[in-house]
């Protein structure tokens, strides 16, 4: 059999995925600031930039609030945009990440997860991103490096789907994935581009050469305000529809598969299944890879879509077992793990019963080892 | 017959209709009246919060005939800086891309912004009109709110100068710097024509009268705009880089006044105003020590 190669393999880091994810999706306009972990994204970008390989308008800006209002304002005038940040640079655009999905601006951008300070960290947790989680924006979590130059490939076909027009966030462990090689497939150009056809906005364009004068985001009365906001949550319900045809797609074009709203492992025939987001996820599969005992008992749901949040999938896999785990790499104060929280609301809100136990772990950068695991999951089904 | 530059002004089509929701005697959108008359139609107007984002109408309604894209309070020209490298990217070169806000939304919260955006040389227009304080909240105090001044922040009128905003603008050594007033329709009009024209980052500081904020009678705007000017509170003043260096001229309105002796006194132009009713002569000296201070600034280009 031969089989056509679709891309390079090159061993790469998964800063370096994410600027290849990018560069291939051909961004008109990039705004950036740098932060640790997130700066060799930026590095990379500008200087393909500078030698032409990458031909994007790059706007060095000085601050991240800046960063993302600049890619809004881009993305309204019709271009395909790019940026990306960590942690505390987060939460300062915070404002404007809000502002870019009442704006229906279809922005891509990468997060290195990095917990917040103080004290100073630079280590992972998901924490960061997940206090965007009312943001209006699709939220992806990746595994590896792999899935981290691919998701962001797909969540351009799946933010700028016509059903859609949501901004969408690729997220990825700082330094776990940030600053680690693994070997990645770059795919070849012409396969992407005939993916991911250039950005077609099909509503209001900011240029008064293509269209009359527009007047967006004036005051609006609630009776027109709560339309806007509605029209939001029914792009996110559609955005679930969008983000299993997009997955599926990719498969056929370049023959990988990282899930779509979810992925399974080791599912069948287990009574405990293990919920965790991204690279937390994949770790547990390995964990539980390695030893025979826990490979007859436990199965993983690696959510990679927080929003819109997996629900069904959810619900369906939790009745048919006896034990939920959820591992969080995040902490809501006050609260506890908040995918755990989420879980626990699916489930009452479906009627399924399955007890879930929440464990939170790897804060700050904490190493999560499969003996850390291993011991975790035998004290809850002893 | 020739036509001369004020039949120009009066036919040049009006892009700020008639029923918008501004207050009687608003200097805010007087001036940007005569904004749009010079940029003309191929113009994108980035507004953060402030009064323009409410007087340009509810939705869906539009009292200004160009794109408006409204934005978070501290974000415009950094939106602005995205819109026109898109436009730009997709090929469409000759866009006029304005920012148009407060003082509170481009000399305060923004001032990082606006200096981001300027250090970069961004291919924009960042207009401000100055109407000395949060007006649209309900008149708080700003750093652009002059000393003495009530406000329902500062019961006892404010007791800090007022934030030199142009002149850190021109230090900044962008490509066109100038002052304008609502009182002088035919001078903004001409600084924004000769702005259209030059590439690169272009800043306007606008002194807009503001009528409820300032406690005045809605009918003299022009009056209490033309009194700023004539004490030398208010100085008209334009500075262009050329191949040359700097090109710094003081506008034909405030000419007769780097005169001391020509000025009108200060009395005349803060007693026309509820907000100094309860001015001290401490306050009413720093106000003059601030104007000594720009004309002499100023001076310094003139040699």
């Amino acid at each position: 059999m031969i089989t056509e190669s679709k891309g390079t393999v090159k061993v790469i880091t998964g800063n370096a995925a994410a600027a290849w994810g990018a560069r291939l999706s051909r961004p008109d306009v990039i705004a950036a600031y740098p932060i640790t972990p997130q700066t060799t994204i930026v590095e990379t970008l500008a200087r393909w930039v500078d030698t032409g390989e990458l031909k994007a308008h790059m706007i060095r800006v000085e601050s991240e609030h800046s960063a993302m209002a600049a890619v809004m304002g881009a993305s309204a005038a019709g271009a395909r945009t790019y940026t990306a940040t960590s942690s505390q640079g987060l939460l300062y655009m915070a404002e404007m990440i809000s502002w870019a999905a009442g704006a229906r601006t279809p922005i891509v951008m990468s997060v290195v997860d990095r917990a917040l300070g103080p004290p100073w960290n630079i280590w992972s947790e998901h924490t960061d991103a997940l206090m965007l989680r009312d943001s209006g924006w699709i939220l992806f979590w990746a595994a590896n490096n792999q899935e981290v130059l691919d998701s962001v490939i797909q969540a351009y076909k799946i933010a700028e789907h016509k059903e859609v027009i949501l901004p969408a966030m690729v997220m990825h462990d700082g330094f776990i994935l940030s600053h680690t090689t693994m070997p990645v497939e770059i795919p070849k150009q012409e396969l992407v581009d005939e993916f991911l056809p250039p950005y077609d906005p099909p509503h209001y364009v900011m240029n008064p050469k293509v269209s009359p004068p527009i007047t967006f985001g004036n005051i609006a009365l609630p009776a027109d305000y709560v339309k806007f906001r509605l029209s939001i949550e029914k792009a996110m319900k559609n955005a679930k529809k969008i983000i299993k045809k997009v997955a599926a797609e990719f498969k056929e074009f370049f023959g990988r598969w990282h899930g779509d709203l979810v992925s399974y492992y080791n599912t069948e025939g287990v009574d405990t299944i293990v919920i965790a987001l991204g690279n937390v996820a994949e770790q547990v599969e390995a964990t539980i890879d390695s030893s025979k005992e826990l490979k007859k008992r436990a199965g993983v749901v690696k959510v990679r879509a927080f929003r819109p949040f997996p629900k069904e999938e959810i619900a369906n896999i939790a009745r048919k077992v006896s034990n939920i785990v959820v591992i969080d790499r995040d902490i809501s104060f006050g609260w506890g793990g908040i995918l755990a929280g989420e879980v626990r609301a699916t489930l009452h809100e479906f009627r399924v019963d399955t007890p879930v136990y929440g464990k939170i772990m790897g804060i700050g950068g904490d190493e999560i080892l499969p003996e850390h695991i291993e011991k975790s999951l035998n004290e809850i089904l002893r | 017959m020739t036509k001369t530059i004020y039949d120009e002004l009066i036919e040049r089509e009006d892009l700020v209709l008639p029923g918008n929701t501004s207050c009687p005697g608003c200097g805010s959108i007087l001036a940007l009246r005569y904004v749009l008359k010079a940029l003309g139609k191929d113009t994108i107007i980035v507004i953060p919060a402030s009064c323009s984002s409410v007087y340009q109408a509810i939705f869906p309604y539009s009292s200004i005939k160009v794109h408006i894209f409204n934005t978070a309070f501290a974000s415009a020209a950094a939106v602005a800086s995205g819109l026109k490298h898109a436009l730009v990217a997709k090929g469409y070169d000759d866009v006029n891309v304005l920012v148009w806000g407060g003082d509170g939304g481009l000399i305060d919260i923004g001032f990082a912004t606006v200096s981001g955006a300027a250090e970069r040389n961004e291919d924009i227009i960042v207009a401000v009109y100055d109407n000395e304080a949060y007006m649209n909240t309900g008149i708080q105090r700003s750093g652009s709110t002059p000393p003495g001044a009530i406000t329902t922040t500062t019961y006892a009128g404010k007791s800090e100068e007022k934030k030199p905003m142009p002149y850190l603008m021109l230090l900044h050594g962008v490509p066109y710097v100038a002052t304008a007033s609502s009182g002088y329709p035919l001078d903004l009009y001409q600084k924004v024509k000769k702005a259209r024209n030059i590439h690169g980052f272009r800043f306007l500081h606008i002194f807009a009268p503001c009528p409820p904020g300032w406690r005045f009678d809605d009918s003299k705007t022009v009056t209490v705009a033309k009194l700023a000017v004539e004490t030398g509170y208010w100085i008209l003043w334009e500075a262009e880089q050329t191949d040359h260096g700097l090109n710094f001229s003081i506008s034909g309105p405030s000419r007769p006044y780097i005169d001391p002796a020509r000025r009108k006194p200060l009395e005349d132009y803060l007693m026309l105003q509820g907000r100094f009713r309860d001015i001290s002569p401490e306050k009413i000296n720093l106000i003059k020590k601030y104007i000594d201070n720009q004309w002499e600034f100023i001076k310094r280009f003139l040699e």
